[in-house]
C-alpha cells in the first residue's frame, strides 16, 4: 500500500472521461428547470458535447496507460475500446431520443443526465481492476437504467418494465454480491491480479473458488440476459421507451461483458476447466431460446428483446472457447451488435407513433414505398443481424465461430451456425412486409424522418459498412486489446 | 477455523449469512407482494454485509469493514429508486400483488 492516498495528475487524466461525464450530469440536472420550457432540445445537444469530450478524454487516458488510485482502476487497450464503444452507444441512444422526447412531450434534463450517469457507470465498470469497483460501477449503471426504463411516469407499460427490471437486477446483483464477499473471504483481497495468483497457490481450495464463480456467474448471466436468466428481458425491453430499450440491449450489455470477460480471463483463468463447459451450455440455450422464441412474436421490439438474448448467446460462444482470439471475436462483436442493434430500434422509435401504439409487425408494411430512405437503412440493418457478408454482423459471427473452433467446439460452432439460419427467418419477414406488402394506415401517416433521427440512422450504418469491409482496423485493437486480460 | 475474540467460531457467523442469503432467495422466488419482494433482497445483501465482516475480522484487514459501507450506500440509493418505482405502480394499477402486474404479453 502506498503512504500518499492523493491522487496523481495522471491519476486524474485516466479518470477523465469519468469525471467529464458526472459534471455534465449535474449540470444538465441543475439547468433542468431554468431551460426546460424555452430550450427543450438543448439538454440533447449538451450531452452530445459530454459524451464527444468524453471520447476525447478516454483517448488522452489511454496515453498514459496503467494504474490508477492505488490499483483501484486500470487503464489499457481493452478498458479504452469499452470505454469509446459505450460513449458511441450513448451518442446513438441520445440521437434517437430527439423524437421520441418530443413526440412524448417529456424532454426533460433527468432524461439525459440519467443518460450520463448510467455511461459513466459503465465506463468505471470496464476500467476497474477491483471487485468492489466493479460493483460500485454496475450499480450506478443499473440504478440509473432502472429509473429511465420507467421514465413516463404514467405509462403503465413504462412502470411494469421498470419494476421487473429493479427486482430482477437487484436480485441478480445480490448474488454477484457474495460471490465478491466469498473471494474476498478466501483470498483477503479483491484485486483482479492478486485474486489470479492467490488461486495459482496450491493451498488455496479451489471448491469455495468455484462457489464464488458461480455466484458471480448468475449475476452476471442475469446482466447480460443470458439463459437460464433471460426472463426478464422480452417485458423489460418490450415495456420500456424504444430509446431506452435500444440503450439497455447495447450499453450495459456491453460493459456486462467486458467485467465478465475481465472477471472470468484475470481472476479465474486458473478454474476455467470447471466454468467453460457451463458458459458452453448457456451459450448453446440463450442462442435456441431467444431465436425459437423470436419466430412467433408479433411486437417488434419483443422481437429484437429476443434476438438480443440470442446475441447474447453468439457472445457466450466467443467466452467459452476461453482464448485471446475469442476476448478479440467478443469485442468485435459486442461492436458490431451496438451498431446494428441501435440502428434498429431507430426505425422502431420513428414508426410506433405517439405512445408506442405502433409496433406489430404489420406496421412496418410499405415502408420500403413511403420512406425508401429508412427502409434502406432498416435493410443495412436487418442484414448485419443475420450476418450477410459485407456487414459488421457477417465478420463478428466469422470470428466468433473461428475462435470456437480454434478451441474444438466444434458442436457449439455447429449449432450456432444453425441458429443463425434459424434467425434468418424473422428477419428476413420483416424485409418481406417492409418491400412486398402494400403501404398501412402507418406507414402512409409517416413524415420524414428530422435531422437527428437521420444521424442515428446514418451513423449505425456506416459503421456496419467500416465493419463489414474493413474489419481488419477494429479488429487488431481488439487483439492487441485481448492480451490484457490474459 | 479460528475462533472470534468472543469465543464464536466463524463458520457459525458464515452459516448464519448463508441460511438469511437463502431466506432472502426463497422470499424473492415465492412471496408475491412487491414490497415484501422487495425487502428479501435487503436481506440477501446484509447477509453478504455479515459475510464481509466476518472475513474483514478473519484477515485483520479494515478493506472488509469498508465493503460493508458501501454495500450500504448501494443499497439504500436501490431502495430510494425501488420504492419510488414501486408506488408508480401502486398508483396506476392500485395492486402490490406482483402476479397482477402482467400487462405485457403477446
Amino acid at each position: 500500500m502506498p503512504a500518499n492516498f492523493a491522487p496523481s495528475a495522471d491519476d486524474m487524466l485516466r479518470f477523465g472521461p469519468e469525471t467529464i461525464l458526472t459534471i455534465a450530469g449535474t449540470l444538465l440536472m441543475v439547468l433542468d428547470p431554468l431551460f426546460a420550457k424555452k430550450l427543450p432540445r438543448m439538454f440533447g445537444h449538451l450531452s452530445i458535447a459530454a459524451l464527444v469530450a468524453a471520447i476525447f478524454a478516454a483517448v488522452a487516458a489511454s496515453s498514459v496507460p496503467g494504474l490508477a488510485f492505488s490499483n483501484l482502476l486500470i487503464v489499457d487497450g481493452f478498458g479504452t475500446y469499452f470505454r469509446i464503444l459505450v460513449l458511441c452507444i450513448g451518442i446513438l441512444a441520445v440521437l434517437s431520443s430527439y423524437m421520441y422526447l418530443e413526440r412524448e412531450q417529456a424532454e426533460t434534463g433527468e432524461y439525459h443526465a440519467l443518460i450520463l450517469f448510467s455511461i459513466m457507470g459503465q465506463c468505471v465498470m470496464v476500467t476497474a481492476n477491483d471487485l468492489i469497483m466493479i460493483f460500485i460501477g454496475l450499480e450506478i449503471s443499473s440504478i440509473a437504467t432502472y429509473i429511465l426504463a420507467g421514465y413516463l411516469r404514467n405509462d403503465k407499460r413504462n412502470n411494469e418494465a421498470a419494476l421487473k427490471y429493479f427486482l430482477l437486477g437487484s436480485f441478480a446483483t445480490g448474488f454477484f454480491l457474495y460471490g465478491i464477499a466469498i473471494i474476498y473471504g478466501l483470498t483477503g483481497t479483491t484485486q483482479l491480479g492478486a485474486i489470479r495468483s492467490s488461486l495459482n497457490t496450491p493451498e488455496t481450495s479451489l471448491m469455495v473458488a468455484g462457489v464464488a464463480a458461480a455466484l458471480m456467474f448468475v449475476g452476471l448471466c442475469f446482466k447480460v440476459s443470458g439463459a437460464p436468466f433471460q426472463v426478464w428481458a422480452p417485458d423489460v425491453y418490450q415495456g420500456a421507451p424504444a430509446p431506452v430499450s435500444a440503450f439497455m440491449a447495447t450499453g450495459p450489455k456491453a460493459a456486462a461483458f467486458a467485467i465478465f470477460l475481465r472477471i472470468f480471463l484475470t481472476a479465474f483463468d486458473r478454474i476455467a476447466v470447471s466454468w467453460a463447459p457451463v458458459v458452453w451450455a448457456c451459450a448453446l440455450a440463450s442462442m435456441t431460446i431467444g431465436n425459437f422464441a423470436a419466430l412467433t412474436q408479433n411486437n417488434l421490439k419483443r422481437m429484437l428483446a429476443y434476438s438480443s438474448i440470442a446475441h447474447a448467446g453468439y457472445i457466450l460462444v466467443a467466452l467459452a472457447s476461453n482464448s485471446e482470439i475469442g476476448t478479440a471475436a467478443a469485442m468485435f462483436y459486442l461492436g458490431a451488435y451496438a451498431l446494428m442493434n441501435l440502428g434498429a430500434f431507430a426505425v422502431i422509435v420513428y414508426i410506433s407513433g405517439k405512445g408506442e401504439t405502433n409496433l406489430r409487425l404489420e406496421d412496418l408494411a410499405g415502408l420500403g414505398r413511403k420512406q425508401p430512405f429508412t427502409a434502406a437503412m432498416m435493410t443495412v440493418f436487418l442484414l448485419s443481424l443475420i450476418g450477410v457478408p459485407l456487414t459488421g454482423g457477417f465478420f463478428g459471427k466469422f470470428y466468433i465461430f473461428r475462435a470456437a473452433l480454434d478451441a474444438h467446439l466444434t458442436w457449439l460452432a455447429v449449432l450456432g451456425l444453425l441458429n443463425s439460419a434459424v434467425a434468418a427467418y424473422y428477419y428476413l419477414r420483416l424485409l418481406v412486409v417492409m418491400y412486398m406488402h402494400e403501404p398501412g394506415e402507418v406507414t402512409n401517416a409517416l413524415e420524414a424522418p428530422g435531422p437527428a433521427l437521420q444521424a442515428a440512422l446514418i451513423l449505425p450504418a456506416v459503421g456496419t459498412f467500416f465493419l463489414g469491409i474493413l474489419p481488419g482496423t477494429v479488429l487488431s485493437f481488439a487483439q492487441a486489446a485481448s492480451s490484457f486480460v490474459k | 477455523m479460528p475462533p472470534i475474540p468472543n469465543g464464536v467460531p466463524m463458520s457459525f457467523y458464515l452459516g448464519l449469512s448463508a441460511i438469511l442469503f437463502v431466506i432472502g432467495v426463497a422470499g424473492f422466488i415465492f412471496r408475491r407482494n412487491i414490497i415484501t419482494v422487495f425487502m428479501c433482497i435487503e436481506l440477501m445483501l446484509n447477509a453478504v454485509n455479515l459475510s464481509f465482516v466476518t472475513f474483514a475480522n478473519h484477515h485483520k484487514q479494515v478493506a472488509g469493514h469498508i465493503f460493508t459501507f458501501f454495500v450500504m450506500v448501494v443499497a439504500a440509493a436501490e431502495a430510494a429508486v425501488g420504492l419510488a418505482i414501486i408506488l408508480t405502480v401502486f398508483k396506476n394499477r392500485t395492486t402490490l400483488n406482483i402476479d397482477e402486474v402482467d400487462s405485457l404479453k403477446n
